[in-house]
C-alpha cells in the first residue's frame, strides 16, 4: 500500500469514528460544541501521530510479550506533554475539555493504530497512517461538534446563527443529544456511501 | 394473508380476533373522554395541538415508511394514537411548531429507528414528550388555566398540583381540592387532568380485554405505598397518597402508556414488577427528584428494563409444553 492511501484511508474509507465505531467516549462526551470538538480531535490526532512514529521507530525493540504496556506507556508520555500544552495554552479550554484529555490514553483508536499498523510499518507509512487517522478523528469530532452546538446552541463557532427568535434543542447539548447527533450522522453517512445493505 | 404462497411461521398458531388496527381504534376511543374534557377546558389551543399532533404524526409514518421502503401502515391507526398520546401530554400553550417537533420525535426517533411497530423499546409518546421537556423546559412546565369552573379569570397560567407541592409546599397544595383534580379543574396537561375521564376510557379498554389490571393496579401500589410510607413518617411535610394518586400524570400513565403491549413485559409478574417499579420510580422523583412530576420518566426507565423482565426466569413466559424442572 503506498503513503498516500495510508494518509487517505483514515480520513473517509476507514474513519476511526464513523466508520470502526472506536473512540467513542470522546466522541460522545466533549463534542458539545465545534470548539470543544476540533480542541479534542487536535489532541488526539497529535497524540496518535506522536505515538505512531515512536512505536515505529522502536518496533525491533519493544519484545513482543509487553508490547502493550510499552505502548501505553509510550502513550502516556505524549499525552502527559499533550494535557500540560493544552492548560499552558488555553486553560478554558483545557477546563471545559477535563477529564478526557488524561483519558485519551485509553482512547482505543490510538492502542489500535500502535498495534495493528506502527509495530508493523515503517517511519514514513506509519506517519501517514497517524495523520490520516488523526484527521479522521478531527474531522468526525467536529462535525458531531457542529450539529450539536448549531441545534441545541442555535450558534456556530459561537456566532449566532438564527437569530433571537431560535429556541435552541437544548437537549442535543446534553448528553443523549450526542447519541442523537451520531447515530444520525451516522446513518446519513451509511446512506451517503452506500454500506447499507 | 391475502397472498397465497405457503407461509412457514413459529408456533404459537392461535387464532385472535384482535388486529393492530382494532385495538389501536379502540384506544382512540378509550382517550376520547378524556380528549373531549381536555379540549373544552383549555380552548382553541389545545384542539390545534391536539389536531398538529395527530397530523404531523400520521404524516411523519407514512413519510418515513416511503422513505425506508417499508410497507405502509399508517391506516392501522398507530401514529393517530402516538400523536394524540403525545398532545394529552403536552400543556396546551406549548407553540404548534413544538407539537409537530415532538410528533416527528415519535415517530422517528421512538418508532421507526427501530423497526416500527412492535420493536420499539420505549412508548414513542413518551420519548417526544421527554425529548420536548428537556429541550424547551420552560414552555413544557408552563400551564395555561383551564377554562370551565370557578377559579379566577385573571389569571392566565396555573401551576399544576404536584408543582404547588413542590414550589410551595404542603400547605398551599392542601388547599386544592381533591374533587378539583377527579374532575380535571387543575392545571396539567392536555389529557392528564381529569381523572374520571381518564377512568371512562380505562374501563372501555378493560372491558374490550385491551389492558389488564396487573399494571396498573401494581403501578398505584408502588406509588401509593412508597408516598404513604412517608405521609406517616411526616404528614407534615409529604402529601398523602390519595392527592399523588389523583393529581399529575399517572392515570394517563398507568392506564394507557404503562399498559402498552409493545413495551411493557408480558406475563403477570413481569407487569407486576414493572408497575412497582413504575410507582416506586415516580415516588422517589415526586419527593425527592428536580421535577415536580416523574410519570413520564419512570415509564420509560421501566420500559428499558421490559426486555430483562421478559427473559428473567421469574418472569419470562412459559413455553406451551414446557415442562417446569424438577416438575
Amino acid at each position: 500500500m503506498s503513503i498516500a492511501k495510508d494518509f487517505k484511508k483514515g480520513i473517509i474509507q476507514e474513519n476511526p469514528i464513523f466508520r470502526m465505531l472506536l473512540g467513542l467516549c470522546p466522541t460522545l462526551a466533549v463534542t458539545t460544541s465545534v470548539l470543544n470538538g476540533l480542541a479534542m480531535g487536535a489532541a488526539t490526532m497529535t497524540v496518535l501521530v506522536c505515538a505512531n512514529l515512536a512505536v515505529s521507530t522502536l518496533r525491533e525493540l519493544i519484545p513482543a510479550k509487553v508490547r502493550i504496556p510499552t505502548f501505553i506507556v509510550i502513550i502516556a508520555t505524549f499525552v502527559t506533554i499533550v494535557d500540560l500544552g493544552i492548560a499552558a495554552i488555553d486553560y478554558k479550554l483545557y477546563k471545559a475539555l477535563g477529564i478526557f484529555i488524561p483519558l485519551i490514553v485509553v482512547n482505543c483508536v490510538i492502542l489500535g493504530r500502535a498495534e495493528a499498523f506502527a509495530s508493523k510499518h515503517p517511519l514514513l507509512p506509519s506517519l501517514a497512517d497517524g495523520l490520516g487517522m488523526g484527521l479522521g478523528i478531527t474531522l468526525s469530532l467536529t462535525v458531531v461538534g457542529a450539529v450539536r452546538e448549531i441545534l441545541g446552541n442555535g450558534t456556530l463557532l459561537g456566532l449566532s446563527l438564527f437569530g433571537a427568535g431560535y429556541q435552541p434543542v437544548l437537549v442535543m447539548i446534553l448528553p443523549p443529544g450526542a447519541f442523537l447527533a451520531l447515530g444520525c450522522l451516522l446513518a446519513l453517512i451509511n446512506r451517503l456511501t452506500g454500506e447499507t445493505s | 394473508m391475502k397472498d397465497s404462497k405457503l407461509i412457514v411461521s413459529a408456533s404459537p398458531h392461535l387464532w385472535a380476533p384482535d388486529t393492530v388496527s382494532l385495538i389501536m381504534w379502540d384506544v382512540v376511543i378509550a382517550l376520547l373522554p378524556a380528549t373531549i374534557v381536555g379540549l373544552a377546558l383549555f380552548g382553541l389551543p389545545a384542539v390545534f395541538i391536539t389536531l398538529t399532533c395527530i397530523f404531523v404524526a400520521v404524516v411523519t409514518e407514512w413519510l418515513c415508511q416511503r422513505v425506508m421502503g417499508r410497507k405502509v401502515t399508517v391506516t392501522d391507526g398507530a401514529a393517530v394514537v402516538t400523536g394524540l398520546l403525545l398532545a394529552l401530554n403536552l400543556p396546551s400553550g406549548v407553540p404548534l411548531w413544538m407539537a409537530a417537533v415532538g410528533s416527528v420525535i415519535a415517530i422517528i426517533f421512538g418508532k421507526q429507528v427501530y423497526g416500527g411497530l412492535g420493536n420499539n423499546p420505549f412508548n414513542p409518546a413518551l420519548v417526544a414528550r421527554v425529548f420536548l421537556l428537556i429541550s424547551w423546559p420552560l414552555q413544557m412546565t408552563t400551564w395555561p388555566e383551564p377554562g370551565l369552573g370557578e377559579t379566577g379569570l385573571d389569571a392566565i397560567t396555573k401551576a399544576t398540583p404536584l408543582g404547588v407541592l413542590k414550589e410551595q409546599g404542603i400547605e398551599a397544595a392542601s388547599q386544592i381540592p381533591l374533587i378539583h383534580s377527579f374532575l380535571g379543574n387543575v392545571g396539567g396537561c392536555i389529557g392528564e387532568v381529569s381523572v374520571l375521564a381518564l377512568l371512562m376510557g380505562a374501563i372501555y379498554l378493560f372491558w374490550k380485554g385491551h389492558i389488564t389490571w396487573q399494571t396498573p393496579l401494581s403501578f398505584m401500589a408502588g406509588l401509593a405505598v412508597f408516598t404513604g410510607v412517608f405521609w406517616l413518617m411526616d404528614n407534615t411535610q409529604y402529601a398523602n397518597p390519595i392527592y399523588h394518586i389523583l393529581n399529575g400524570g399517572f392515570f394517563l400513565g398507568a392506564f394507557f402508556m404503562a399498559t402498552d403491549m409493545v413495551t411493557s413485559p408480558i406475563t403477570t409478574r413481569g407487569m407486576i414488577i414493572f408497575g412497582l417499579g413504575c410507582g416506586l420510580i415516580t415516588g422517589i422523583i415526586r419527593l425527592f427528584g428536580g421535577y415536580p412530576e416523574g410519570v413520564s420518566f419512570s415509564i420509560l426507565l421501566m420500559n428499558a428494563l421490559t426486555p430483562l423482565l421478559d427473559r428473567w426466569k421469574f418472569t419470562h413466559p412459559v413455553k406451551f409444553g414446557e415442562v417446569k424442572s424438577g416438575g
